[in-house]
């Protein structure tokens, strides 16, 4: 009797632990696959490679480079060092205005030109994205 | 000015009577026989110092008193009154004397509600609840005074956030914090009696009721807070992976898992490892998310307040508490043996620990996507988000089996079963796979998952919804809670798969033509508000079926401080939501237009409440 409890014990723990180290791998990989990087077009322009995942840029809005048609907006991310054309075709956050920070998430077409499928809202005019602080800072 | 040093004198009040309880407690505790009435004196003293500084700050809100710092940050003379009353836990200060009320609220009602438990263990409780209340007061009064004095004393305030302004909002955080600190009470009773050596079916009927409260206020809170992203944020979704959300979310499945095991605990002398681990969990994740929140150290896209040196304090307290339980746990907890060997697969147990598995798989799943980035901006300084494809990837093909437990789960009996109406349960759920296949083959989507996941949840559907019928009022409260879940599962799903969509640029006067959808921006009026200017423009939307609908969402423009938010116009019907919002881009002509149909939005909020009813009637009910 004494054996077979021990065995079942055993089984159960090394049920337990595949499991477990099953879990953390399968969290890890899809982690690896769904994160978005944040990237600067400063950064931007030095990558060796063109990124084909998806992205965020962020810096500020250039001064008098929205443009509106009825089909999508057109503006120009700025860290005052380099800058990227942004094409967006989706709904606009209520803070975005030119000359504030923005973030824009999509896909790179070229070292150029950024293809955004969503602009995320910040909620405060005195909130800064950290990410587009830093960028600024860094300038 | 008065207010404030009445508020501010009354909080370190509070803090000593907080010093003069562990010591009365202590002295208690070594010649018990009695609880001393000094003690509950003293805790009703507490709680009375807490509450008039909390009026006091109430007041200086409702009178704008900008010698306040707190008032001068988040107060504006024009402000209706309902919104300064609320501004008091709309910032960072005033959130954590709330915070603090509601500790010592609970602890007050503790002490008076429990009977027939030993002395020792209301006391040892005490201490615990007052260690955490301690810390909350020397976090308040040193880094985080809401009665910080201005000088010279401004004339006008900052203002409130708009999108703060809300009656959703304004009431969320209070009923949120009413299942965080719920919490606490779990927390400390629950080290009382791991050092009592008295977590056993007794005790887990007394705290039950004190889980279930918490829970309930938990998932209500949550539903404000998802209601109000829904309507004010402008984006026509109820949940966005949001870590700010997430936070919310992790004490809840902590909680839920939690009162699961106490459900099993009632009845048998088991699982109760699992009752204190995930009793300490679900305190530590609630301070975890107030400190996330509050902090600023979550890249969100709904960021309030930033400081980093709060998050300090609250991040050492927090290591403090956990170094603290978890040393309590392992040096006075010790499993008994002896109840291992009745443990038989097939039973309602197993299935509810099946299920907890799963549960804090889900929870390890959101707790690594909130987390991750923050680690690794600290470690590498790359900074990365995490968004909705991961947590989607990653739970919901754990919901099917989820899902089915649920359903079965309840249908086992306690000890050991074996399962009775098979041919019963195995057709319904050929009846599942059935309805939900043809649901799903009209649409292009997915259909190998989405019948599956639709079958599972149609499956826990019908399970309940025959229960109430045949099984009258036994067990009503968990009926109720599995069918809520269900229906919510469903009206998820069918609001991902049938939800559509238009976003288009406009300006007044133009139509947008769509295959199915025409939309008409009619025209727009202006009004002057108290504290905001509106824009309201006029759409006339006609569907496929030339149904027509006239919606008017509404841009404010906010003075103070100046922000414009989009109100969305949404018509909501028993099927279907029809959700539009506007917004202007700076300097053109354009309106930026997004249409939602949105189906089943009702039920997603039903469903949740209905919930919370389960563990409404679960609390009701006596016990037989």
């Amino acid at each position: 009797m004494y054996g077979r409890k021990v065995k079942l014990r055993f089984l159960f723990v090394t049920l337990i632990l595949v499991t477990l180290i099953l879990t953390v791998f399968l969290i890890l990989k899809s982690l690896e696959e769904n994160v978005v990087y944040f990237q600067s077009p400063t950064e931007i322009k030095t990558l060796s490679e063109l990124d084909t995942n998806k992205i965020r840029v962020g810096g500020m809005v250039k001064k008098n480079s929205i443009n509106v048609n009825s089909d999508e907006v057109n503006f120009i991310i700025t860290d005052f060092k380099n800058e990227i054309n942004v094409s967006y075709s989706g709904a606009v956050p209520n803070l975005f205005a030119e000359e504030k920070g923005v973030v824009a998430e999509g896909f790179l077409k070229d070292r150029n030109f950024f293809s955004a499928t969503k602009i995320l809202a910040k909620h405060d005019e005195n909130y800064m994205p950290p990410e587009v602080k830093k960028a600024l800072e860094e300038k | 000015m008065i207010y404030s040093v009445v508020g501010h004198y009354s909080l370190i009040l509070g803090l000593c009577i907080g010093l003069i309880l562990v010591y009365f407690s202590i002295q208690n505790f070594r010649n018990f026989n009695q609880l001393d009435n000094k003690i509950l004196s003293f805790s009703f003293l507490q709680l009375f110092f807490v509450v008039v500084s909390f009026l006091a700050l109430v007041i200086s809100f409702i009178i704008s008193d900008f010698s306040n710092e707190t008032v001068f940050n988040n107060s504006h003379t024009t402000k209706p009154l309902f919104y300064k009353i609320s501004g008091t836990w709309g910032n960072h200060e005033g959130s954590l004397l709330l915070w603090l009320l509601v500790l010592t609220l609970f602890i007050f009602i503790f002490l008076l509600r429990t009977k027939n438990q030993p002395i020792k263990y209301k006391i040892l409780t005490l201490v615990f609840q007052q260690v955490i209340i301690i810390g909350f007061f020397l976090f308040l009064i040193l880094t985080s005074n809401p009665f910080n004095y201005l000088f010279p004393v401004p004339n006008e305030g900052l203002g409130l956030n708009p999108i703060l302004q809300d009656p959703a909002l304004a009431i969320h955080p209070p009923i949120l914090y009413l299942g965080y600190v719920g919490s606490s009470i779990i927390f400390s009773s629950a080290l009382a009696a791991t050092t009592l050596k008295m977590v056993s079916t007794n005790w887990a009927i007394h705290i039950k009721k004190w889980v279930l409260i918490s829970w309930i206020f938990l998932t209500l809170g949550i539903l404000l807070g998802s209601i109000w992203a829904y309507y004010e944020l402008g984006w026509g979704g109820f949940w966005f992976w949001d870590p700010v959300e997430n936070v919310s979310l992790m004490p809840w499945l902590a909680l839920t898992t939690l009162l699961h095991c106490i459900l099993v605990l009632e009845r048998k002398e088991t699982l109760t490892s699992w009752v204190i681990i995930l009793s300490i969990a679900t305190f530590t994740l609630s301070m975890c998310g107030t400190f996330l929140v509050r902090s600023g150290i979550l890249n969100s896209v709904h960021t309030f307040a930033n400081d980093p040196e709060r998050g300090l304090f609250i991040l050492i307290f927090l290591f403090t508490l956990i170094f603290l339980s978890l040393l309590i746990f392992f040096v006075f907890h010790k499993p008994s043996q002896n109840n291992q060997a009745n443990f038989f697969w097939l039973s309602k147990e197993t299935s509810i620990l099946i299920n907890n598995w799963f549960m804090m798989y889900f929870l390890s799943v959101v707790l690594i996507g909130t987390v991750y980035p923050i680690f690794l901006d600290v470690i590498s300084s790359q900074k990365i988000s995490v968004g909705p494809p991961f947590y989607h990837k990653l739970i919901i093909p754990f919901l099917i089996p989820f899902l089915l437990m649920m359903a079965i789960g309840p249908k086992l009996k306690w000890i050991k079963s074996d399962l009775k109406d098979k041919i019963y349960l195995f057709s319904l759920l050929v009846i599942s796979v059935l309805i939900s296949f043809f649901i799903v083959k009209n649409f292009n989507a997915n259909v190998l998952v989405n019948t599956i996941l639709i079958s599972a949840a149609l499956y826990l559907f019908f399970i309940t919804l025959r229960d109430f019928f045949i099984k009258k009022y036994k067990n009503l409260a968990q009926n109720i809670a599995h069918f809520g879940f269900s229906l919510l599962i469903l009206s998820i799903l069918f609001n991902n798969l049938f939800s559509s969509e238009i976003i288009t640029n406009l300006k007044v006067g133009e139509t947008y033509n769509g295959s199915k959808t025409k939309i008409v921006f009619e025209s727009i009026n202006q009004k002057k508000q108290k504290n905001y200017n509106s824009i309201i423009a006029n759409f006339s939307i006609t569907n496929s079926e030339g149904i027509n609908n006239n919606l008017s969402p509404e841009l404010r423009i906010y003075n103070q401080p100046k922000i414009t938010t989009s109100e969305a116009d949404i018509k909501t019907t028993l099927m279907k939501d029809k959700f539009i919002v506007i917004n202007l881009v700076q300097n053109q002509d354009y309106f930026n237009v997004r249409y939602q149909v949105k189906p089943f939005m009702l039920w997603i909020w039903l469903s949740v409440m209905i919930i919370s009813l389960g563990g409404l009637i679960s609390l009701l009910k006596k016990r037989t």
